[in-house]
């Protein structure tokens, strides 16, 4: 029998009972729809923490002071700082991989402006610290390094600390207290929100490095060092480097250890995506639960449609339809159908996971293997359920068959 | 045993039955269906298979139509031993050399009469789509029945669903054409269209075998056969033929004169 025959009556005996045969497809439908939303649904929700992750930083390297033994007990990283500004202008200076570099120096201090007052955290840092954190200013500008080497008295506010201290004014321009010393406001950073632990990114007010040094803790030692790969590719290698030039600038011979940390975000990056890679393959797992159960119902159609066609099949058998014909006819039906549907399914699918994003302003996205996955797989369920159907049909004896009422 | 009538004695026979014996196992109960039956037809025959039912001319029919394999004995089918035939082997024969015309029509439902006769064609890998549908077309419009091409079974008449039937048994142009009762859902005006459709291919040399149980259909055969308890018990040239063209006119006549008294 040619195939394209073969393709046209099996088209044709399915259109010949269009409701059921749509019936029978919705349960595929259904089936596909489903995965498709689910792995839509999880995979945005990926790309979402990635971005957020993204977010934090890019490409962050985080340089903490290390740690020291006192006594045979080791009293953890930063018990002994011993980060410097000299350290910063070597990695500054040396590194070959790293697109900025910034000290951060950690302190709180009481801030008073406005005829309010606010507790927050005050960082000093250099001009590249925003590249390195990914972070923009809404109003006003970041101090210069004009203003970080004259040591000016400058300030530029996060959005928490702006709204508690001015609420209804932008405050760039104004005086503001930082302690006992008046600062004057050059900007307002953008809301970046809280951090995965839940901290306020934004309750915090960034001032020259210089200038936290000489008028605000007096310390000469650096809280960590951020610096940002220039690729991600070269992250880890970027990392190395850095590491390789602290040790040179702390002088620590081969052998010993490190009195630094030296850190990236790869390992959240990775935790945070394969949980979320875990979300998606469960998701997907309980999705095609409903293809199986579609799949049972094309076998269940398919043998209800065997008995009912027993005549139809003894009169094939008569005229000279071999078992392989018959066993093909129903096989390719069952298939068709399958695949229909999964067509069918597909666009739902990506219409529901579209209505889902809509609706619950999360990220969706329909990666293209799931399109060929649910075709692939929708085949598949139509020659798995199809096949015990078709072989019933196949091992008919044709005299029983045509005598069948 | 065997009687020929008029036909010529050309070539092989188109049935060879020689002792053929058809043995149903039911339980531990053994059923003898044919008890040794010896049969040749040759080409251009004409012949009926009479018997009550349970006389085993059902089990003779489905054993020369190679839906059955004889349990012993040997069959030939146009020179081709049928016995130990695998089940492709059978289709393939029922295929090329046999068409079939049942009591019931057997069309397939909801399926237009072309494409019910084009059937037989479709599994044939060597004849191409529109070579099938022209043979399709060219064998209704031989039945007399070119005007229906796309009517569907519900929408004809039972001599036109027959007509349709014999028209798909004649498509693949086979050896023996096989009619089981093929006017026992029919009324008698029908019956003796179809037999005269019979006849007609029949006189263009085409070998029918006709199983009835009707004495009346039997006679428009050439030779009679009859089965009784799994065995031929009588063997012979139908006397005084009839005609079944010749029988339509005289129902004509009869249904007009029949007008006429009314009148």
């Amino acid at each position: 029998m040619r195939k394209s025959t073969l393709l046209k009556i099996s088209l044709a005996s399915i259109l010949k009972n269009k409701l059921r045969t749509l019936l029978t497809m919705l349960g595929i439908v259904i089936g596909v729809g489903a995965v498709i939303i689910m792995v839509a649904i999880g995979n945005g929700a990926q790309t979402q923490i990635q971005h957020q992750i993204e977010n934090l930083g890019t490409n962050l390297i985080v340089v903490t002071a290390g740690s020291t033994v006192q006594g045979g007990a080791s009293q953890g990283a930063q018990s002994f700082n011993r980060l410097t500004v000299a350290d910063v202008a070597k990695v500054k200076s040396q590194a070959t991989m790293l697109s900025a570099v910034s000290p951060v120096i950690v302190t709180r201090t009481q801030i008073v402006g406005n005829s309010k007052n606010w507790r927050a955290e005050v960082n000093g840092v250099s001009t590249d610290y925003l590249t390195i954190r990914n972070w923009n200013v809404t109003s006003g500008a970041l101090f210069t390094d004009d203003d970080v080497s004259a040591k000016r008295q400058v300030v530029v506010l996060g959005a928490t600390v702006a709204k508690n201290l001015y609420p209804d004014m932008d405050p760039v321009g104004s005086e503001i207290r930082l302690g006992r010393s008046p600062f004057t406001i050059v900007g307002v950073l953008a809301s970046k929100g809280q951090t995965a632990s839940g901290a306020d990114q934004d309750d915090v007010v960034l001032v020259p490095y210089t200038t936290a040094q000489t008028r605000l803790n007096g310390f000469t030692f650096l809280g960590q060092i951020l610096a940002s790969a220039s690729d991600p590719a070269v992250l880890v290698a970027a990392q190395s480097e850095v590491r390789d030039i602290m040790r040179d600038a702390h002088g620590i011979v081969s052998g010993m250890p490190d009195d630094f940390t030296v850190r990236d975000q790869t390992t959240i990056a990775q935790a945070a995506t394969s949980t979320s890679s875990v979300m998606t393959s469960l998701l997907a797992a309980i999705a095609s639960v409903s293809l199986v159960v579609g799949g049972i119902g094309i076998m269940n159609i398919m043998l209800v449609s065997v008995t009912e066609r027993t005549r139809e099949i003894g009169i094939r058998m008569a005229i000279g339809a071999r078992g392989g014909d018959v066993l093909t006819q129903f096989l390719v039906e069952s298939v068709v159908m399958c695949l229909l549907g999964g067509i069918v399914g597909l666009g739902v699918g990506a219409g529901g996971a579209a209505l889902v994003g809509h609706f619950t302003g999360w990220t969706v996205a329909t990666p293209a293997s799931a399109v060929l996955l649910a075709t692939g797989f929708s085949a598949a369920v139509g020659i798995f359920f199809g096949y015990y159907p078709a072989r019933k049909a196949a091992g008919l004896d044709p005299i029983q068959a045509l005598r069948f009422e | 045993m065997t009687t020929t009538n008029d036909t010529t004695l050309l070539d092989t026979p188109v049935i060879q039955l020689g002792g053929v014996k058809k043995v149903y196992t039911m339980g531990t109960t053994q059923v003898f269906a044919l008890r040794g039956v010896d049969l040749t037809v040759r080409r251009g025959e004409m012949i009926a298979v009479m018997g009550t039912s349970g006389s085993g001319k059902s089990t003779l029919m489905n054993i020369l139509g190679c839906l059955d394999v004889p349990t012993e004995g040997t069959y030939a089918l146009d020179g081709t031993l049928v016995n130990g035939s695998s089940r492709n082997a059978l289709a393939d024969l029922r295929n090329e050399k046999l068409g079939f015309v049942f009591q019931g029509f057997n069309l397939l439902a909801r399926t237009s009469a072309i494409d019910n006769v084009e059937l037989p064609l479709l599994y044939r890998k060597e004849t191409s789509a529109a070579e099938s549908r022209r043979r399709a077309e060219e064998a209704l419009v031989r039945v007399g029945l070119g005007t229906r091409l796309d009517h569907e079974p519900s929408e004809l008449s039972g001599g036109q669903q027959q007509r349709v039937a014999i028209a798909r048994a004649m498509v693949t142009q086979p050896t023996l054409l096989l009619a089981d009762e093929p006017t026992g859902n029919l009324d008698s005006r029908t019956s003796i269209e179809v037999m005269a459709l019979f006849q007609e291919l029949n006189e263009q040399g085409i070998t029918i075998l006709i199983v009835t149980h009707e004495p009346d259909i039997a006679q428009y055969a050439r030779r009679i056969v009859e089965v009784r308890d799994g065995r031929i018990i009588r063997d012979h040239p139908v006397v005084g033929r009839r005609i079944a063209s010749d029988d339509l006119n005289s129902i004509g006549e009869e249904v007009v004169a029949e007008i006429e008294e009314a009148a």
